[in-house]
């Protein structure tokens, strides 16, 4: 059944984004929104619109019963959740199918059991996917866990069962260490999460975070190759590419097919993301988790292969079978995103919410925007930073630095602070222009161009030549 | 004695408590010392403490728990 009014339960520059690929299709949308983005552009842009609720998320984004039926009301046939919010939330997706409409994703099952990292985990081993090495699940006693490090090596994380988000990470860089923290890490999960369940994982240092896209119809999968994000402060990516600059053709070729491998093992349906460390030194790759959703950072891929994902996962969710064989799936050039976020570099990444007095948008061959904004637009303090994503795409890596250097300088945010003076800089380093990075680069090198970054120019003294 | 406002310094939403199973960090009648914090407001999703300010008893609450509050609105009144 080819969907015929499509529903975005998000906001911001994705749901702009949702909205122009309904619209390729010939798909009316519907956008719903909060009391607070009541002026936003997708709410401009979108067929129609609803009011969902007041502004915090908890009774706006995330309440179901409402989106459910603010899309009865406007007669929606499906339902697409971006990322964050609903979008990995199984009981939602079951409660869209249950109430006769498509949810543009993955079967909750599926969302459920990649949901859950031990069952992740034990997915991606009987697929035959590589996972970091360490227990599998939580322990049963410091004996069992010590003669489980003495296999894997030092060092090793100890971590939480019951943690999450980096709370209540230990690191043990020897056997004395190890036997000295276990106790302290046990009393402090039991205190912290009321659960003193730990289990151990073998750390990867000066590792690369790097991402394979897939998409499936539930039968077939295709991968789109890689992307690499290890470019991240504070465990959120700030700058992502494609072609990773660190793989060799034979890595690429092995982590791309074992993505492939735990995609299909799990029926998948629709556009994913298969996340893993990369040891360049080593040449090994671990599976760290799966995202059952579109991402941010898919634009560099849709760059590189030409492939328009949000406009795939909606025929797909639309009973479409998989149209793009393997063998079609080429990589041209390269890309490069920046996260353009209303955060000011200068003073430790302040949030900065407020009124865009003034906007000049990049543009030129290989440039796109991806953005929420518009000249006088009030971006509210209620929801993440992200204002947009400016997208570059060359024949090459230093083509398309230097093309993502013109771009930054053309775009102009005025009223606000943004994340463009960090990008300027990073575009400049040189360890950056030599791919020379890890997941732990970014926040040391803040801390040594903090200087530089303070006396960076305010978005309003950049001139553009017209 | 007199009454003065504690003012949100940001735009966000007003929590009155560290985590959704934590009790207020203050209630009605409290005393407070300059800096004791009274709640926390969600800007983009970073937190920040909001400060008595001032050493004195809490007369009320003039914003609610989760509320979407404006940089400058007030949100206690105190006696000092």
């Amino acid at each position: 059944m080819a969907i015929k009014k499509l529903l975005i339960a998000n906001r911001g520059e994705i749901a702009v984004r949702i909205i122009r690929a309904a619209r390729d299709l010939g798909i009316a949308t519907v956008q719903v929104y909060s009391k607070a983005d009541k002026d936003s552009l997708a709410v401009r842009l979108a067929d129609e619109s609803v009011d969902i609720g007041p502004p915090q998320a908890s009774k706006s984004y995330l309440n179901q019963a409402a989106i459910l039926a603010a899309a009865h009301g406007a007669g929606a046939d499906a339902i697409h959740p971006g990322y964050g919010f609903l979008a990995e939330n199984a009981e939602f997706a079951a409660a869209v199918e249950a109430a006769g409409l498509i949810f543009v994703g993955p079967t909750a099952q599926s969302i459920r059991l990649m949901g859950d990292k031990v069952a992740a985990r034990e997915a991606a081993a009987s697929a035959g996917v590589p996972t970091v090495p360490g227990s599998q699940g939580r322990l049963e006693s410091a004996d069992a866990a010590f003669a489980l490090v003495e296999k894997t090596g030092f060092p090793v994380m100890i971590k939480a069962a019951a943690g999450g988000g980096g709370r209540g990470i230990r690191i043990a860089r020897s056997a004395e260490e190890f036997h000295h923290l276990m106790p302290q890490a046990q009393a402090e999960a039991l205190a912290a999460f009321g659960d003193g369940g730990l289990y151990v994982e073998k750390l990867i240092e000066g590792a690369r975070h790097i991402e394979v896209q897939v998409l499936g119809d539930g039968r077939n999968v295709i991968h789109c190759f890689e992307r690499e994000c290890s470019l991240q402060r504070r465990r959120q990516k700030v700058w992502e590419e494609a072609p990773s600059p660190s793989l060799t053709q034979a890595v690429r070729e092995k982590l791309c097919t074992s993505a492939v491998a735990l995609a299909k093992a799990v029926n998948y349906r629709g556009a994913g993301t298969l996340e893993y460390l990369y040891d360049d030194r080593t040449g090994d790759f671990y599976f760290l988790e799966m995202n059952t959703r579109i991402q941010v950072e898919h634009p560099v891929t849709e760059m590189v292969t030409g492939i328009d994902l949000v406009r795939e996962m909606i025929r797909i969710a639309g009973g479409e079978p998989l149209r793009i064989h393997q063998d079609a799936v080429r990589v041209s050039g390269h890309s490069i995103e920046v996260r353009i976020n209303a955060e000011d570099p200068a003073r430790n990444f302040l949030p900065n919410p407020g009124t865009v007095s003034a906007l000049s948008v990049p543009g030129g061959d290989g440039v796109r925007f991806d953005s929420m904004l518009y000249a006088g637009y009030t971006v509210p303090p209620f929801y993440d930073s992200l204002l947009g994503k400016l997208i570059v795409h060359d024949k090459d890596r230093p083509s398309a630095i230097r093309r993502l250097e013109r771009a930054l300088a053309e775009l102009s945010v005025e009223g606000i602070s943004t994340t463009k003076p960090l990008h300027q800089a990073l575009a400049r380093d040189a360890d950056v222009k030599a791919g020379r990075f890890h997941t732990a680069w970014l926040e040391p090198w803040l801390e040594s161009h903090a200087a530089g970054l303070a006396t960076a120019q305010p978005p309003s003294a950049v001139k553009v030549a017209p | 004695m007199a009454t003065q406002q504690i003012f949100s310094p940001l735009p966000g939403i007003f929590y009155r408590k560290p985590a959704p199973d934590k009790p207020f960090y203050k209630n009605d009648g409290d005393v407070v010392a300059e800096s004791d914090t009274i709640g926390l407001i969600e800007v983009m999703k970073s937190f920040n403490e909001v400060k008595a300010g001032a050493a004195g008893k809490i007369v009320r609450f003039l914003a609610e728990n989760e509320d979407a509050v404006m940089a400058g609105q007030p949100i206690a009144e105190i006696d000092v």
